[in-house]
């Protein structure tokens, strides 16, 4: 077939590069969800909060990059576990739209912040990587890298749920979150050891995306909506549903972008998100 | 009550005939045009359908007037009902599935949340019809020293505008009361409290609440159409996409969005504080653009926490607890 030539070839390999980093993205979020039963609308702008950071100990303060992104990742857990323990604790018993409209508030609080500190210039790592060639293909290595990262990262959190104490204690309040104050867990600390993973997911992705793009107050935008998009596609706190998700949002972005325009690509994601609400309301891989 | 009401509408109306000047009156019609935007959100998000699409219905009145006008030379008379078709079509489309499947709460809010930002990037993608992020201005009727053009719905003399957002907004807290006083009103509170409980008794779920987004949207997206024809400039982040639905939530909780007059309590409460902190802070402010906005972000959060019935609802409940304590005291 003359359209499946080259271009789209690489096309669909750059979805599946930026599928693993969605998922990174989407994970973070998820857990939080189904853990404790709040959206952070501001999650997106804890890793452009990361992004910052990253930026200023790298290239202000000249910290090796490595050091700098494990102080990202240090920066923006803490940043979560404070989110939680100052936002989101007091307003648990609330309203449940409410504990999502105060992460609102933080998104507003948080873009307003960066934009004080650093002001609305784009600001770029400097980091230049030579592309990877395979065969006639040229495939960005930062992209590369965030892939097999960010896969090292959805590997390590599950291996952290599945293997250690904690990951148990999280799994169970998931499942029922009335229960397990009886059986001894202590529900307060693990919500707040989980939105401190969470935050560290959140490092971790803003390290990557750091790579690539561009950082600016606005940055967080540009892709939270994905995200949300992507766990609800997934059935919200389903964790393996919001990796299959991911990927296949990101053919649509990628495909839908090479043969229209990158806009497009999102409207198309959409129209099959509102395709698959008609059909699987619970979300792809969601329960009842 | 109702003379009160009367004599408070009059004394509004007869604010231009007091020789204010034109920029008092400009942030009092930007206050109107906001007070009817959050009551049209209100109207369903009190009713425990949290919108954060309606940056989407907003875009869309904005956007398909002035293109109308632009493009093919439409009169935005003529341009609104094609906007409302359009939003309708859109809350149809997003309100069935939502509604049929009882997707509430969280996943509600998200989706709808896509709507918004999917408004955004459609204006922004067809950026050479729209002109993208770079925005859009409405060919001016107002050449050759016209004053006003009735046609093309443009108005030099901020007091015809005033006239205009007055009614809009008196016309919104109408419908708001009449909502309030209906049987479907009192059939969706039941159902935000308990969905199958409510269908049990024979309340159609998805019909009532497809008719209450129904006139929120429509509500909404005549609201767009103010904006920018009253503003005479839009771009997509000022009338789509995630910050303008959150503003929106937030203006209608800031106030109370329980109580009739809330949202409008919000968008003056919104808009004295954005002023208030450009005065305050003088030249400050102009180094520090964001600082309003930090501000504004912290008291959002604040007010959540402490005060989620926003302050014109924490008065009168407090107002109301007052009067009933002493007659409540034995003796």
């Amino acid at each position: 077939m003359e359209i499946f030539d080259i271009f789209l070839l690489e096309a669909v390999v750059n979805g599946i590069l930026l599928g693993g980093l969605l998922a990174l993205l989407s994970l973070g979020l998820n857990l939080i969800f189904g853990v404790i039963d709040v959206v952070w609308i501001c999650y997106a702008e804890l890793i452009m909060i990361g992004m910052y950071a990253v930026f200023v100990l790298h290239a202000q303060y000249g910290w090796p990059l490595p050091a700098a992104m494990a102080a990202g990742i240090a920066i923006v857990a803490a940043l979560g576990a404070a989110l939680h323990q100052f936002v989101i604790r007091p307003v648990l018993a609330a309203e449940p739209i409410n504990q999502l409209l105060v992460t609102g508030g933080m998104l507003f609080l948080l873009q307003a912040v960066a934009t004080l500190a650093f002001g609305i210039d784009f600001r770029n790592l400097g980091v230049r990587m030579q592309p990877i060639l395979v065969g006639e293909m040229s495939i960005s290595a930062p992209r590369v890298i965030a892939f097999v990262a960010a896969l090292g990262g959805v590997g390590a959190t599950w291996l952290l749920l599945s293997r250690t104490y904690i990951g148990t204690a999280i799994r169970a309040i998931s499942q029922d979150r009335a229960i397990m104050p009886l059986m001894g867990v202590n529900p307060g600390r693990v919500f707040v050891i989980t939105s401190a993973i969470g935050g560290a997911l959140a490092g971790l992705g803003a390290c990557l995306l750091v790579l690539q793009y561009d950082i600016h107050p606005a940055i967080g935008l540009s892709f939270g909506p994905i995200t949300f998009l992507i766990c609800v596609l997934g059935g919200l706190g389903n964790l393996l549903g919001g990796l299959v998700a991911a990927f296949i949002f990101a053919q649509f972005i990628s495909v839908g972008g090479f043969f229209f325009h990158l806009e497009w690509g999102y409207v198309i994601a959409f129209a099959f998100f509102i395709a698959v609400m008609f059909w699987r309301p619970q979300g792809i891989l969601g329960g009842k | 009550m109702r003379a009160l009401a009367g004599i408070g509408i009059a004394a509004l109306a007869a604010l231009p005939l007091t020789g204010i000047g034109n920029y008092p009156l400009h942030l009092v019609i930007m206050c109107l045009i906001w007070a009817y935007v959050y009551t049209s959100w209100s109207i369903m998000g009190r009713l425990g359908m949290v919108s954060l699409g309606h940056g989407a219905f907003l875009g869309v009145g904005a956007y398909a007037v002035v293109m109308l006008w632009n493009h093919f030379g439409l009169s935005p008379w003529l341009g609104v009902p094609v906007a409302l078709a359009i939003s309708l079509a859109l809350a149809l489309l997003i309100g069935l599935p939502c509604f049929r499947f009882r997707i509430v709460g969280h996943y509600f809010a998200l989706v709808t949340l896509a709507l918004s930002e999917v408004t955004r990037l459609v204006i922004v993608a067809l950026r050479d019809q729209t002109g993208g992020s770079l925005g859009v201005t409405p060919n001016t009727a107002l050449a050759q020293g016209n004053a006003w053009s009735l046609e093309a719905l443009q108005f030099s003399d901020k007091r015809v505008w005033f006239y205009i957002v007055l009614a809009c907004w008196l016309a919104g807290l109408w419908i708001w009361a009449r909502l309030d006083r209906s049987m479907t009103r009192i059939a969706l509170e039941a159902i935000s409290h308990e969905e199958d409980a409510a269908a049990s008794i024979g309340i159609n779920v998805t019909r009532s609440k497809l008719f209450v987004t129904l006139i929120s949207a429509g509500m909404t997206s005549v609201g767009g159409v103010l904006y920018a024809q009253y503003q005479l400039y839009i771009n997509p982040e000022t009338v789509s996409g995630i910050g303008i639905s959150l503003q929106m939530v937030f203006g209608a909780i800031a106030g109370g969005m329980f109580v009739m007059l809330g949202p409008t309590v919000g968008a003056v409460f919104t808009l004295l504080l954005q002023e208030g902190l450009r005065l305050a802070l003088g030249d400050a402010y102009k180094q520090f653009p964001a600082l309003d906005l930090a501000i504004y972000g912290l008291m959002l959060v604040l007010f959540i926490i402490y005060m989620p019935k926003g302050i014109l609802g924490a008065a009168l409940e407090w107002r109301a607890r007052r009067r009933a304590t002493p007659a409540a005291a034995p003796g």
